[in-house]
Parts: C-alpha cells; structure tokens; sequence
C-alpha cells in the first residue's frame, strides 16, 4: 500500500507521515504475524472473514471521518445517527414497511444529521467539536424516543444475509467489498483531486484557503453530509449484521473510529495524513480486537487498549518531533506518498 | 535632568554588534547608546535592521557578536525578562491589553497589590494608577475597561505600565504610525516629561519631521550596516535620507510612465459598517493607484471587501464593466480579480504546504482542465508551471516540493504573487507588498508591478511605506478614519501631502 515512485518526491512533512504510515503497516504485519503464534484459531480464513466484517461500520464511518479530520474538522455525532439509523430501520420494520422502502428513508434521515451538523458548523461558526458533541446527545437521544429500550429482530434473511456473507469463492464480506470500492474513490478524491487538495488546505491554514478562492463553507458542508449519509448506511448494516435493532448500537463506536484516523497518521489539527495509513489502522485495531476476543480478553480491556492506541498516536509524532529537534537534523527520506487504496 | 553627557556610561548600549539569521545578516557592527534624558532617533528603511536592534535590546534575540551594555557593564539577556528586570521596556506600535480588565489591573497585572485573604486591593491599584498618570500628564480614567480604548491611549496604559515597574529604558518602536495630529503632540508631552525626569528613550518612526521635533540624536542602519549617529541639530531632512537610503531612488521604484487604458475595477460609494464609508475610485489598466493611510484607516477592510473575503453592506464594484456579488472571493477571482494579502503567512500562503502546491492552490481547477483526464490533477503541469512562475520571479528555493516555510519572506511574497499572477487577473490588489522583504528582493517586487502594470495590469496597492507610495504610483488615494480623503496625482505625491491626508489635516489634493 506504500509504493514508491521516485518522479514526485515530496516535501519534508509528508516525508515523515509516510514513514509514519509504514510503521503502522509494519505494526499490522507483526501482530498478523504474532497473533499467527498465539492463537491456533487466528490465522484462518473463517476468522479473518469474521474478524473483517467485525469492522463493517468503523470501516465504513473512517472514510468521511478521514476527509473531515484532514479539513480541521471532526463529527462526534456518528454513532448516534448509526444509533437512531439503526432504531428507525428497527421501528419501520416492526410496522410492516419493506426493507427496500426502509432504507432509502433511513438514509435521507443520515443525511438530514449531517446536514444539520454542517449548518451549525459552517452557518454560525461553531467549532465542529463542540457542535457534534451536542448533536452526538441528541440523535442518542431521539434514537430513544423512536424504539425506548427495546430492540426490534428477526429481519429477513435476504437481507441479514447480504451484512453477514461473503462474495461467493472469496473470504471478503459484502460489506467490507463495498468498504474497498469507497476506500479506492476516497483516496483517488484527497489525493488525488483538486477537491483533496482544498481540504489539505483548509486544514492547515483556513484563512489562506479561503483567501485562494476555496469554497471553504461549502466543501465543509458537504463533508458533514457524506459523513451523515455514510454513519446511517452503517446503521443499517450494524442492524442487518447482528439482526438486531436498538437505541445505543453503536454506543462509543466514534471513538473507535477516531482512533483509527488518528493511529492512520491524520493530524487532529488538520492538513496532514494519508488515506492510506488510516486503512492500515483500520485493520491493524480490527486485528488486535478479534486477537483480544479470541483471548477471551474482556471487553473493558479492548476498550483500554483501544485508549491507549489513540494516546500512542497522538503521543508518538510529538516525541518524534522533540527527538528530531534535539538531534537537529533536517533532511529525512522522501519518497512518494501513495494515493492508492488496498 | 541631566543632559547626554559623555561622562556617565550610557544606560543602555550595543557594542558593535552583528546578528544573522541563518545566511540573511540582518545587523552588522552596530554600535547605539542610549543616554539618561535623551531621546535618540532609530532611523532605516523597511529592512534596516531597527526591529532587529529593538528585539536585541528586549532580550529577544542575543547578538552573534558584540555587546549589549546596562550602565556601561556587558550584560547577557537571556530572554525578554532579563531585559525586563534591567529596566528595558518596549512599547509596540499595537498594544495588546487584555480588554476585558481595567486600565489599572492592566497596568498591575500579574503584581497586584493584596489585601487581606490574597485578595486583590483595588483601591491601591486605582489609586496608583491615579498617580502614574498625573506624573505623564494625562488624563484617563484608571477604573475604565480597556476595550474601547484608542491605540493612542492603549499605547499610554503601556508606557505607565513601564513606569510602574521602573523601567529607565522607553524603546518606543513606530508609535506614531497609528495615532492622528493630537494623539501624537500628547505622545511628545508623555515623552518629553519621562525625558525630563532622566529616562533614555529610543524612538523610531518613519516620519522624518517627528525625530526633528522630539529626537536629540539620530543613529542611521542601512541593510543592517551601521551609518552613524548624529545630533539631530546637524542634519537637515535631506542628509538623513541620504543617509538612510544611500542609493539612487530611482532604482529602488522604477516605475514607466504609462498611458492607462480602458477602467479595470470601478468602485461605486462602497460601505461596510464599522470599516469604511462611501469608498468610490476607479483603477484603469496600466495604472499603478495606491492607497495611503494610517494604519486603521480602513485601507485593508476596502481591499478584503472588493474581494468578497468580507461583505459589503451598501454599493457596488466592478471588474471590467461586470459588477460582483458580495462575499465571494470565487466569483471575485472568476471575474479577474488577485489579492495578495496583507497577512502573507496567515491569508497568503499555506505555510506547511509545497511551494508548487502553494502556486497551484488558485488553479485547481485549470490544472485539472488541461490534462483531460476528469477531475484529477496532474502533478507534471502543477510542477512545470511553478518552475516556469519561479524563473520568471527569480525565485530562490531549492526544490519546489519543499515546504513554503523554508522560504526567506521575500522569497514567500514572490510564492503568493505567482499563484495570483498564474490567475492571469485583470486587476491585481496587494497589500503592503514589500513589507518585511529585504531591500533587493523589495526593489525585484517593485520592478514586477512596473512590468505587470506595463502589460496592462491594473494594480491597487495598499502601502504605509510613503516612499514606496510616492515612488511606485501613477495616482494615490489617501484614507482616513474610513473615508477617501484625498485623490493625489503623481507629480503633486509628496510625503507631506500624502500625511496630511491620512492624518485629517486638509487635504492637499481634490477630494475623491
């Protein structure tokens, strides 16, 4: 995932994000390597199948949340609209609608969170954090008032089915096929597109972006949107996958999900980060979770471990940078920086 | 008190000093001591090397070589508070109070006196304050909040705020730039009365009448070279910018004489409230027109608004007889329109970002047009492009993929005119382009806008740099507080005229 393509070297930054990235890709090949060791029931395909699909919806949500991250941006409020998504599919379902009409409607309703996320945000200058965190309640909240505490199954199996299996003659489930098609447009779109380039732009420095003729407003709408769009999809697919509908699915999923963009080497600050080193993180948590389970380890230690993967990225690039300034050095490698999806 | 005499050692001095900033030598055997009871002029254009002197002098930066003396002893500032502690204080040209306290916490912040149970006590604070300003002979209110008040009183509750902690060092650094006639003559008083009462004072400011007013010696950099110091007595106005420039004007602002063409931009009684009023001027192709003024004058907010960074609330602008919705720099640059920011580091340039990123940050879409191959874009055009915008602005880099932040400040102004002039605009608004760029590269910008302007640009300058105003436009257009005050032809720009104007002294020439 990290070809190296000597006509277009880059600049100092990037330089050290790819190696970044790279030692997150080599962080996901030693713990394939060694989970390979410490658990006989590891490294097979049932269970890496099993253990991709687990990743559905952080997969999934990690897309939009990438692009919003790199534009200065962050949406808290995703795994509540995975949540309330999840609760509508579950309250329409019980009163006899279709699933072919469910989904379109719930995925109107994504895109309706989005929105309203983006308006606070680009309409009245609030700062994303903070408007997320709010919205984050109040779809929680509204997701509740559709379908209280109870949970709504038994849905078709058509249609569990598709959340669950994988393309036939293949270990890939549907959902994380689908992941890989957005994954490849995603990269193409930051990296590759004038689009992208905006978004690196507004993360680092909005004024200059803005000064440049960037549509800054609309580009940050719009994300929200996606993002909105994207976490209701994933709430219908969480509900197919464990055919269950509830107000908290999803609770805390969020976090997952910014730990990966993070862990993939995105600055929390903006501007910096490859889609490529997010994917990796992807699989690289996906991978110490199913090894954690596997270990019948609780899921309070996953959480911690999780909370420390999110600390260590954060952490390590700081450290990385005392170093460096101490050393004084300032020339690092510079090799390309991929703009390619696995 | 006492008179600059020779027998005590100077409060304050540098020794033959030279400092370097990386391979730009920004001062170089600088010698400058300043006196109990003197106020000693700092003259030098943009890039002399007065910031540098007044940032050594306030611990900021420690010299490569030479001395700085406290009372005739070698003394080593460690930071800004080891300055502090030797009885240095600097006031800027814009305070930074904090708004939301009063004048007099201000004053006693972070040392306030205490009552009983640590609180703080008030009533000591007022009344002191009270005191510090009856000794400099003004008057302000010490309970009044800071929010509100003029730079000129701001610049005030700062010079008190040095008094209270004793400094005997003033190092005033161009506070005049902002303040109108009356702000600046209670300024003098301020400062003749803590002359009189034995502080050394450094002045600096770009106004040659006021260091023959208030100043007793002057000590003149050019490029980071000491020239010498004068009693102000000896000079006339003439010897101190011979001195100060030390080369053929002409060189530094080869402006051609051009025939303008048909209007470029026409601006109709533009106001944005709070900012500017009733603004109307027209800029023709060919045409170099600059916009004078104080800083605060509005000049800025004129210029962000035509470019729709800011909205306007009444009026119209035109580029090339097509009139521009408010608000929207998109639609501003679609229709031909360039601005090269005031604020290059913040608003010009993505500083973390490749210079030919940086160049093709206001083409993205061009650069994706020409490769026909939907909406990628190529690298090879964005890169041959910035080559070509590079050699043609003899810009200085090692490899274009390098962050823009490597880049010395001139080298970064030329970035964020090739990304406008790659726009191929119609008309070119920049924002004081010569500010902080060292005298050469001032001089290469200087020749662009000639050429540009020759080549039927329209160029709006705003400048506060008076010579590169007089030197570089075909008209000036001077504002105060907010309001055209005055339209100067070239052959009548004087820096006399054009200060009266933006001071709100009657104009010299016809009103706009």
């Amino acid at each position: 995932m990290t070809t190296d393509t000597k006509s277009a070297p880059r600049g100092l930054a990037l330089g050290r994000l790819l190696r970044w990235e790279t030692a997150v890709t080599a962080l996901l090949v030693i713990v394939f390597a060694g989970g390979a060791g410490f658990s006989p029931d590891f490294a097979n395909t049932d269970n890496l199948s099993f253990a991709l699909g687990d990743l559905s919806e952080i997969a999934l949500i990690a897309l939009p949340m990438t692009l919003l991250v790199v534009c200065g941006q962050v949406d808290l409020s995703v795994a509540s609209v995975l949540g309330l998504c999840s609760a509508l599919t579950g309250k329409m379902w019980d009163n006899g609608m279709a699933i072919e009409t469910i989904i379109p409607i719930v995925l109107v309703v994504g895109v309706v969170c989005g929105l309203v996320n983006g308006l606070l945000v680009t309409r009245l200058g609030l700062p994303s954090l903070a408007v997320t965190i709010g919205t984050m309640t109040l779809y929680r909240g509204l997701a509740y008032v559709v379908l209280g505490t109870g949970a709504i199954s038994e849905f078709p199996t058509q249609y569990t089915n598709m959340a669950t299996e994988s393309i036939p003659g293949t270990p890939i489930p549907y959902p994380i096929a689908l992941f890989a098609v957005l994954a490849v447009i995603t990269a193409v779109v930051l990296h590759a597109t004038g689009v992208g380039r905006s978004l690196f732009a507004i993360g680092s420095q909005e004024d200059a972006a803005y000064f440049a003729g960037i549509r800054v407003k609309r580009l940050k709408l719009i994300l929200f949107v996606v993002s909105g769009l994207v976490a209701g999809f994933a709430g219908i697919v969480y509900t197919l996958r464990y055919g269950s509908a509830r107000a908290d699915n999803g609770l805390g999923l969020e976090l997952t999900v910014i730990a990966a963009v993070l862990l993939g080497g995105i600055d929390f600050d903006g501007g910096k980060g490859t889609l490529g080193g997010v994917i990796a993180a992807v699989l690289l948590i996906g991978l110490l979770r199913n090894l954690l389970m596997l270990n019948d380890v609780s899921t309070e230690v996953q959480s911690i471990v999780t909370g420390l993967l999110l600390i260590i990225s954060v952490l390590t690039p700081r450290l990385i940078a005392v170093v460096r300034e101490a050393q004084g050095r300032r020339r690092g490698a510079r090799p390309a920086v991929p703009a390619a999806a696995p | 008190m006492s008179a600059p005499g020779r027998s005590t050692p100077p409060t304050l001095a540098l020794v033959n000093v030279s400092k370097s900033f990386g391979a730009v030598r920004a001062l170089q055997g600088v010698t400058l001591e300043l006196h109990a009871g003197e106020v000693h002029a700092l003259a030098g254009e943009n890039g002399a090397g007065k910031s540098t002197v007044v940032k050594t002098f306030a611990g900021v930066h420690r010299p490569d070589a030479g001395e700085v003396r406290v009372d005739g002893e070698p003394v080593t500032f460690n930071g800004p508070a080891d300055a502090q502690a030797a009885g240095v204080a600097v006031i800027y040209q814009e305070p930074t109070l904090f708004p939301d306290l009063s004048v007099a916490e201000n004053i006693f912040m972070g040392r306030q006196p205490r009552a009983g149970l640590g609180r703080i006590d008030r009533r000591t604070v007022h009344a002191e304050t009270a005191k510090l300003f009856e000794r400099l002979g003004v008057a302000l209110d010490p309970q009044q909040p800071a929010r509100g008040l003029s730079i000129a009183d701001q610049q005030v509750v700062e010079i008190a705020k040095a008094i209270s902690r004793d400094a005997r060092v003033l190092i005033m650094d161009e506070p005049t730039a902002a303040l109108t006639g009356q702000e600046v003559a209670r300024l003098f008083n301020v400062t003749r009365t803590l002359r009189e009462q034995g502080c050394a004072i450094l002045f600096i400011s770009h106004r040659l009448e006021e260091i023959f007013e208030i100043c007793q010696r002057v000590t003149t950099l050019r490029d980071g070279t000491y020239i010498g110091t004068d009693p102000v007595a000896d000079l006339t106005a003439d010897d101190l910018v011979r001195r100060m420039v030390g080369r053929d004007l002409d060189a530094l602002y080869p402006k051609q004489d051009v025939t303008p063409g048909e209007v470029a931009l026409k601006v109709s009684r533009l106001t944005r409230e709070g900012a500017f009023t009733d603004i109307s001027f027209q800029v023709r192709r060919g045409e170099i027109v600059a916009l004078a003024g104080l800083v605060g004058a509005g000049r800025s907010e004129v210029a962000r608004a035509i470019f729709g960074v800011d909205r306007w609330d009444a009026g119209d602008v035109e580029v090339a007889g097509k009139k521009l919705p408010p608000g929207s720099p998109t639609a501003a640059m679609s229709a031909g329109l360039a601005l090269v920011p005031e604020d290059r580091r913040q608003q010009g340039l993505v500083m973390d970002m490749s210079i030919e990123r940086n160049m093709g940050l206001t083409q993205l879409r061009s650069l994706r047009k020409e490769t026909a191959r939907g909406p990628l874009i190529s690298r090879k055009v964005e890169r041959s492009r910035a080559a070509d915008w590079a050699l043609r602005l003899q810009l200085k880099y090692a490899r274009l993929s390098d962050t823009v932040g490597v880049l010395s400040g001139g080298n970064q102004q030329k970035v964020v005119l090739a990304k406008w002039l790659a726009t191929e605009p119609t008309v070119l608004i920049v924002d004081e382009p010569t500010r902080g760029i060292d005298v050469g590269t001032k001089a290469e910008v200087h020749r662009l806008l000639s050429e540009l302007a020759a080549q039927d640009l329209a160029v709006l300058m705003i400048s506060s740099d008076l010579p590169e105003v007089i030197g570089m436009a075909d008209r000036v257009l001077v504002m105060h507080e907010g309001r055209l005050t005055a339209e100067i032809a070239r052959a009548d720009a004087t820096e006399e005229s054009v200060m009266a104007a933006a001071t709100g002294r009657a104009g010299t020439g016809k009103a706009a």
